[in-house]
């Protein structure tokens, strides 16, 4: 047998030589060779979804997560292309984003800042996500929109609706394509004061954090502006599931008008308990009582059952919109997952087509590049019109829709019908409003 | 070593190897194979292994060594990271102070809270914390919103003065938080083949920090008044009978575990400059006690195994989805592999809190000194073998 002589120290002093002869090519070049954060250099990008999975929006995470599968489907060239063939933009060829094939993590914020940021932590450092795009709370999106302008990614806001995402906390790496709590107000307010009169006294009931704060005071100046007044104004803490002892002190006063600023479980809640107090059938100074929901969605609709028949509210977007976007996008995921898309899903899916398509017209993924390409850029066929994603704040302009919760629904997701399409000069504000002043959007990171 | 005897010192030895070593140790499989979803040496995860472990720690030496159960601890985690936030954002960008500020600030906290609370015992006081850190919570939500920033949680803005730093950088954005100049999200990075290391200042910052976290422990755990505590677990009643009043060593313990969870909400903040009032709700309460219990409570070392473990799962069960998994069992037929996909789907994504109890109830059941109860199992498994091997000889006939 022949004898090797292996020694306990030659074998560290080789392994020691080794190890430093396969760092030595890549130590000094390493931290500098990528010139933006997460540089894709090989023949996939990955985008990271940040979405609830759990807690109090899980359906509407669960949504979004879906809309972001199929979005990832029709950007590598699978599925019928969707809302890509109606994109008035035609930079996107259905080969991936720049040629490289769209790969994506996706992880759960469970609707809290510090696990969103945990997560979307992960998905920059460890899986190496070259833009983060999710949420279905202003709190969560204002916060994870923080960490990617520190981290220097793209972050394409989901679902939010407070005036801070694009006011006060707006940040330059930062987009957000849903509407807000000052364009809900400014479209609602027309049709309110048409439908109900101009003298009536509302009371609010609202959800105690930044999308509840923005929502009360935007609607509360647009009906103010049209001559309402305002009884009172509460705040109800986010975690509250019964509003009864919210409700009675209603009854007292003389308003004629609850607007309820609330969103998810608490407005499926509240609408559920102001009806059985027979809100609905109340007599106040000769006129009937109103309930209005400044925020709608199909999914929360759904929850509150027969209660939202007849209820005034807005939304980003409907299923049932009949121009080419909407029903590309309706038939592609109804094609996928049997039933019609939210207006969650409606509007990641945009954002994931738009920042695909910023990449594609830029010609690169640093989030400089993409901040510029995104900027003032003026697209139709996504469903809402013509629509402009300002540069002074990066929010995106377009017709909001005043809804109505059906009286005769033909199927559990018929529930909402389109009372008006307010145009877009009618909800678009100046970028130094009051309510939206404060912030900065700093200088583009690309980490 | 530093007046540790022969086994302690062995014990932060090896912690202090484990933690150096960390990027190494954590990132076992290549980039880009399929295991590499299991991969968890990234700078946040480390990051928060080690500063829940010092969370941890600092909760067994109340938990461990005088039975007292808090169940409001995340409350001075909390307090620690405004207190941390509102430094960063008034004085300088240097975590010294921030870190020192949350150490005092929960410390203060922990003595009020403490001097109430620790009139009862046994149940009482669990319900008194909890009611304590709720009430806190509650309170960070909404009430005190000027100085918590509410639901949307205290973050860094441009308009903040910063007396000794500067408000923006040159290029217009906000400064990052950074140890003299040393920049804590800073990433070193280290190819090796097909393994990607990453060498982070700011977890190699909370480590050193969590080892001296650690020895102060061990130091606590060894001295005549850690010997005092573990006395009032044993029975209050017979330490009140020999005339000790035995309520000025749990109040120390209690404020020093505080200040433990305050350093530990420090540090979250000087990693990521942002303090959120879910820090403080009762689940964070209780993810400390299972981190504890996890572990093995009473022990050293288990805490810091136990706050490892619930982190990992959070952090990497939660990122797998179905495309993952049909991505692993793409090699089976595929009736069978969607049909795999299928079962394990509740267990993994959403469904992590799923596994992580089912985990726990395991440990709990077999090994009710926690994870350090199966590595002492192990090792004496090992030494049985061991034991074997070295008697093998003797018996062997000489030839």
């Amino acid at each position: 047998m022949s004898k090797t002589n292996m020694t306990r120290r030659g074998v560290l002093k080789t392994g020691a030589v080794a190890g430093a002869g396969v760092a030595l090519p890549t130590i000094f070049t390493a931290s500098s060779a990528a010139a933006y954060m997460n540089e894709p250099t090989g023949g996939s990008v990955t985008l990271g979804f940040n979405v609830p999975q759990t807690g109090p929006y899980a359906d509407e995470g669960a949504d979004e997560l879906r809309a972001y599968e199929l979005a990832v489907e029709h950007l590598n060239g699978g599925g019928d292309g969707g809302m890509m063939n109606t994109f008035s933009s035609k930079a996107l060829k259905g080969n991936g984003i720049l040629g490289k094939k769209v790969e994506y993590v996706s992880g759960d914020t469970q609707t809290k800042s510090d696990a969103a940021r945990a997560s979307a932590k992960s998905m920059i450092e460890k899986d190496g996500a070259i833009m983060i795009t999710g949420g279905s709370s202003s709190g969560v999106a204002i916060a994870v929109q923080g960490l990617c302008q520190e981290a220097g990614v793209i972050f394409m806001a989901g679902l939010t609706h407070s005036n801070d995402t694009t006011g006060k906390d707006k940040k330059a790496n930062g987009f957000r394509h849903f509407f807000n709590a000052y364009m809900s107000g400014a479209a609602l307010a027309p049709v309110l004061a048409a439908r109900y009169g101009k003298d009536r006294k509302a009371y609010h009931l609202t959800a105690d954090y930044t999308w509840g704060w923005t929502q009360e005071e935007s609607i509360k100046a647009a009906t103010e502006a049209l001559g309402w007044t305002t009884v009172n104004t509460v705040k109800t803490p986010l975690s509250q599931t019964d509003f009864s002892s919210y409700i009675t002190p209603v009854l007292q006063t003389d308003a004629d008008v609850l607007i309820l600023n609330h969103y998810g479980g608490n407005m499926v809640n509240s609408l559920t308990n102001a009806v059985q107090f027979g809100l609905r059938e109340k007599q106040v100074n000769g006129k009937n009582f109103e309930i209005v929901v400044p925020l709608f969605s199909r999914l929360m609709a759904r929850g509150a059952g027969e209660n939202i028949k007849g209820i005034l509210g807005s939304t980003n977007w409907h299923w049932s919109l009949q121009d080419e976007g909407s029903k590309a996008f309706v038939k592609s995921f109804g094609t996928k997952y049997g039933f019609p898309p939210s207006q969650a899903a409606h509007t990641v899916y945009c954002q994931t087509l738009l920042y695909a398509d910023a990449a594609e017209r830029a010609g690169t993924f640093n989030p400089c590049g993409i901040g510029e390409a995104l900027e003032g850029f003026e697209f139709d066929g996504l469903g809402n019109g013509k629509t402009l994603y300002r540069a002074d704040d990066h929010q995106c302009f377009k017709d909001v829709l005043v809804v109505k919760g059906k009286e005769n629904p033909t199927s559990e997701f018929d529930i909402l019908e389109v009372v008006e399409v307010t145009p877009v000069e009618q909800v678009t504000y100046a970028p130094d409003h009051p309510m939206f002043a404060g912030g900065n959007l700093g200088t583009c990171n690309p980490g | 070593m530093f007046g540790l005897d022969k086994k302690d010192s062995t014990l932060l030895l090896i912690v202090a190897v484990l933690t150096m070593f960390a990027p190494f140790i954590l990132n076992p499989f290549p980039e880009g194979s399929a295991l590499a979803q299991f991969n968890a040496g990234y700078p946040d995860l480390m990051q928060r292994f080690v500063i829940f472990g010092i969370f941890a720690i600092g909760f067994n030496i109340l938990f461990g060594l005088t039975g007292y159960l808090s169940f409001g601890h995340a409350a001075f985690l909390g307090v620690g990271s405004y207190a941390a936030v509102w430094m960063f954002k008034l004085l300088s960008m240097n975590v010294i102070p921030a870190i020192f500020l949350a150490i005092v600030v929960s410390g203060l906290f922990a003595l009020l809270i403490g001097f109430i609370s620790l009139r009862r015992s046994g149940i009482y006081f669990s319900i008194l914390t909890l009611a304590f850190a709720q009430m806190m919570f509650a309170l960070a939500y909404s009430v005190l919103t000027p100085i918590t920033n509410g639901e949307t949680g205290l973050q860094l803005t441009l308009n903040d003065p910063r007396v000794l730093g500067q408000s923006a950088t040159a290029d217009g954005s906000i400064p990052v938080t950074s140890l003299f100049g040393m920049e804590m999200r800073q990433t070193f990075q280290l190819d090796m083949g097909a393994w990607l290391f990453q060498f982070n200042v700011g977890y190699y910052f909370s480590a050193v920090i969590m080892l001296i976290a650690f020895f102060i422990a061990i130091r606590i755990f060894r001295s005549p008044f850690g010997m005092m505590l573990r006395a009032v677990k044993s029975n209050q009643q017979r330490v009140n009978y020999t005339g000790l009043n035995a309520r000025p060593y749990t109040l120390a313990a209690f404020v020093i575990s505080g200040m433990y969870a305050g350093l530990a909400g420090g540090l979250l903040a000087s990693m990521d400059p942002l303090a959120g009032a879910e820090r403080m709700q009762w689940t964070a309460s209780g993810e400390v006690v299972l981190m504890t219990i996890l572990g093995g409570a009473g022990t050293l070392i288990g805490p810091v195994l136990g706050a490892g473990f619930i982190k990992y799962f959070e952090n990497i069960f939660s990122k797998i989805n179905d495309n993952v998994l049909h991505e692993w069992f793409a090699f089976l037929p595929d009736g069978l592999e969607n049909f795999v996909v299928f079962v394990m789907h509740p267990f993994i994504g959403k469904g992590w809190n799923l596994t992580l109890g089912i985990l726990f109830m395991l440990v709990v059941i077999f090994l009710p000194g926690g994870l350090v109860e199966g590595g002492q199992r192990i090792a004496k498994l090992f030494r049985k073998g061991k034991a074997k091997d070295s008697a093998k000889p003797t018996t062997k006939p000489a030839e």
